[in-house]
């Protein structure tokens, strides 16, 4: 059983991103394996130890992803595919999602799908729903942990992270689900991974491949961007005499304010 | 019409879908505003949503929307958008509102915006702000045809006060699936412990690694209490096993918008800033006065945290009591 798991490439988080022409820019900062998709791969990776035979990773996006591709593989991957057309230059997750479903259809053993939680820079949070819609798959989102994962049994038990508690509930395979932070500690790629991964060889798709004809505009855009208004000037600093003086004076300040 | 999806947790509505009633109205004109309640309690939550500004309410109380699955709330949503002439549908952007419209941005095939701090119509488009590369940019997102599907920051937005006043239908509505249809089953559920959770609190008090160590929340701890606040933490401490991943603000914690932030012993990390840099009123409390998180604050205190912080709540225990 195949798990296919995705990403994508996102400005290193540390970055300085600015507005130039109305396109975001982030200087020579590189562009990384999107932050939150550490844990989607090496939850795909892990899962070999309960069944999975192969780890694919797929990504959309341009030229820069095989980066990610890269960096995935190195961490342990088996193989990869890239979906990547002008088509999708210029899309929203839902068109996104169209063209990763039409990927995960490419092959015919897949039992999951991984997804990270959001990606940080388009801070979406809903292809993974999407995706798992447009499979006509469950889909589990924010999952903490995989209690079980029945490759003979076809089902999947996890914990899901929502408002208020944890959520634990059991799917039928092939799912679709997304994962948080809390649920493994992302490895290091390796020296023999980086070097496998620098030789892997895989398909890249364009949509025509993937039977994707059908009307892939975006449906939202993205009319402007800008850098949010700065706040003026630093802090006020409280720095009266005593330790307790200066409480005094900060829980007047608060209360004042009348956000207590 | 335009169709508000409210999120019932356990027979109580969040505030997060009031706030977005009072969005929905200020952008449906003449239109009328409808709230889609499901699961437990429903009637009674349609009549709180008319009370804070909806004209009508789609209840339905279902055994199928007892426990939180994606698919009965998007299949049913689906259904009263095609049945009615909705235009937009919205909910508050959180875990499971991202997920519900989200399912339904496939099956209706419309954009969907996620996590609006401003919204507005244009003619036939829908347009919003949204922060954008983990708050350091604000995208203007367009949806240029209906239906628009919106889900709103939550505290983002005003929340409009109920009137008791107002009336309007509420009519009961049948599942669209039904169990046998539902293939995600829930078989467990552990209730977080009875703090009071990031996502809703007006008030968080937030320790870094400034606290040195796991004893070093109590005092974090005692204030975010004396305010009836939450306690937050940064990346630092939760990987260093000093306190649960549930307590962390950041890119990759939760994003929170309070109206009060205490940050104690935190530099100010731009992925930190990245889940608070939205709050009302920002305090820090650091040793070191180049501290980055100096520049985002409001106030600042240079200061070891462990005088500072038991004597603000003893400055507040004697203000509020
Ligand atoms: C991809 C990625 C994602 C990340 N996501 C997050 C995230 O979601 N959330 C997050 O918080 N971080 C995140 N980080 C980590 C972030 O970069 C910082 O490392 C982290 O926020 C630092 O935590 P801190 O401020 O507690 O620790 P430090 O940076 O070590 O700061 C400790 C501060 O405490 C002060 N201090 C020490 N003792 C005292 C005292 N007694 N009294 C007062 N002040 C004192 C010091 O002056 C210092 O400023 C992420 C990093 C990466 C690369
Ligand atoms: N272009 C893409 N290619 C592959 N996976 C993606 C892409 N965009 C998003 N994803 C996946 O979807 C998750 C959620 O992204 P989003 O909803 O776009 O914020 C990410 O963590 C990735 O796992």
């Amino acid at each position: 059983m195949r798990v296919i798991v995705c990403t994508k490439e996102t400005p290193d988080t540390a970055a300085a991103v600015d507005v130039v022409e109305g396109k975001a820019t982030w200087g020579d900062a590189p562009l990384v394996i999107n932050p939150w998709d550490e844990y989607t791969v090496q939850e795909g990776i892990n899962l070999k130890e309960q069944g999975a035979s192969t780890v694919t990773v797929l990504a959309l996006g341009g030229e820069d992803t095989r980066e990610a591709i890269k960096h995935a593989l190195a961490m342990g991957c088996d193989d990869a595919a890239l979906i990547a057309d002008e088509a999708f230059a210029q899309v929203d997750s839902l068109t996104v999602a169209k063209g990763l479903a039409g990927g995960v259809r490419q092959f015919d053993d897949v039992g999951l799908v991984i997804t990270g939680k959001m990606t940080t820079d388009a801070n979406g949070g809903a292809l993974p729903v999407q995706l798992g819609r447009l499979l006509g798959w469950p889909t589990v989102t924010y999952v903490a942990k995989i209690q079980s994962f029945d490759v003979d049994g076809k089902s999947i038990t996890v914990e899901r992270l929502v408002e208020g508690g944890r959520q634990i509930v059991t799917a039928p395979l092939p799912a679709v689900i997304s994962v948080v932070k809390e649920i493994n500690e992302p490895g290091y790629p390796s020296f023999m991974g980086i070097r496998k991964a620098a030789r892997a060889q895989y398909p890249t798709w364009s949509a025509a491949d993937l039977g994707l004809d059908a009307d892939l505009s975006a449906k939202v855009d993205w009319t402007n961007l800008e850098k949010p208004p700065v706040k003026a000037g630093d802090a006020e600093i409280i720095s009266a005499g005593s330790v307790q003086e200066a409480a005094e004076q900060l829980a007047d300040k608060l209360m004042e304010e009348k956000v207590i | 019409m335009i169709l508000v999806w409210i999120e019932n947790s356990g027979g109580q509505a969040l505030s997060v879908s009031w706030e977005t009633i009072g969005v929905a109205r200020s952008l449906a004109g003449d239109a009328p505003v409808a709230a889609a309640v499901f699961g437990p309690d429903a009637a009674a939550i349609g009549e709180q949503a008319i009370a804070r500004g909806a004209d009508q309410a789609f209840v339905c109380d279902h055994e199928t929307f007892t426990a939180y699955r994606v698919d009965p709330h998007a299949s049913l949503l689906a259904e009263l958008a095609q049945a009615h002439e909705v235009t937009t549908v919205m909910a508050g952007a959180t875990t499971r509102g991202t997920d519900v419209l989200g399912a339904l941005s496939v099956d209706l095939d419309a954009g969907l915006i996620t996590d609006a701090v401003e919204a507005s119509t244009e003619g036939d488009s829908l347009v919003a702000k949204r922060p954008v590369f983990s708050g350091k940019l604000v995208a203007t997102v367009t949806s240029p045809a209906a239906p628009h599907l919106l889900t709103i920051r939550g505290r983002a937005f005003p929340q409009p006060e109920p009137d008791e006043s107002r009336s309007g239908e509420v009519t009961a509505v049948d599942p669209a699936l039904s169990e046998d249809e539902i293939p995600v089953k829930e078989t467990g559920f552990e209730a977080a412990s009875g703090e009071i959770s990031l996502a809703d609190a007006a008030i968080i008090v937030s320790g870094g690694r400034g606290v040195g160590g796991p004893e070093g929340f109590e005092p974090i701890r005692e204030l975010a209490a004396v305010l009836g606040g939450a306690v937050g933490a940064s990346r630092a401490t939760v990987d260093a096993g000093w306190i649960p991943y549930e307590h962390q603000v950041g890119q990759t914690g939760k994003v929170v918008s309070p109206d009060l932030y205490i940050a104690a012993g935190i530099s100010g990390a731009v992925q930190h800033q990245a889940g608070m840099r939205t709050s009302k009123v920002i305090v820090a409390i650091n040793k070191d006065p180049d501290a980055p998180i100096f520049k985002l604050a409001h106030y600042g205190i240079v200061g070891d945290l462990f005088d500072y912080v038991p004597a603000l709540s003893e400055a507040f225990k004697k203000r509020l009591t």
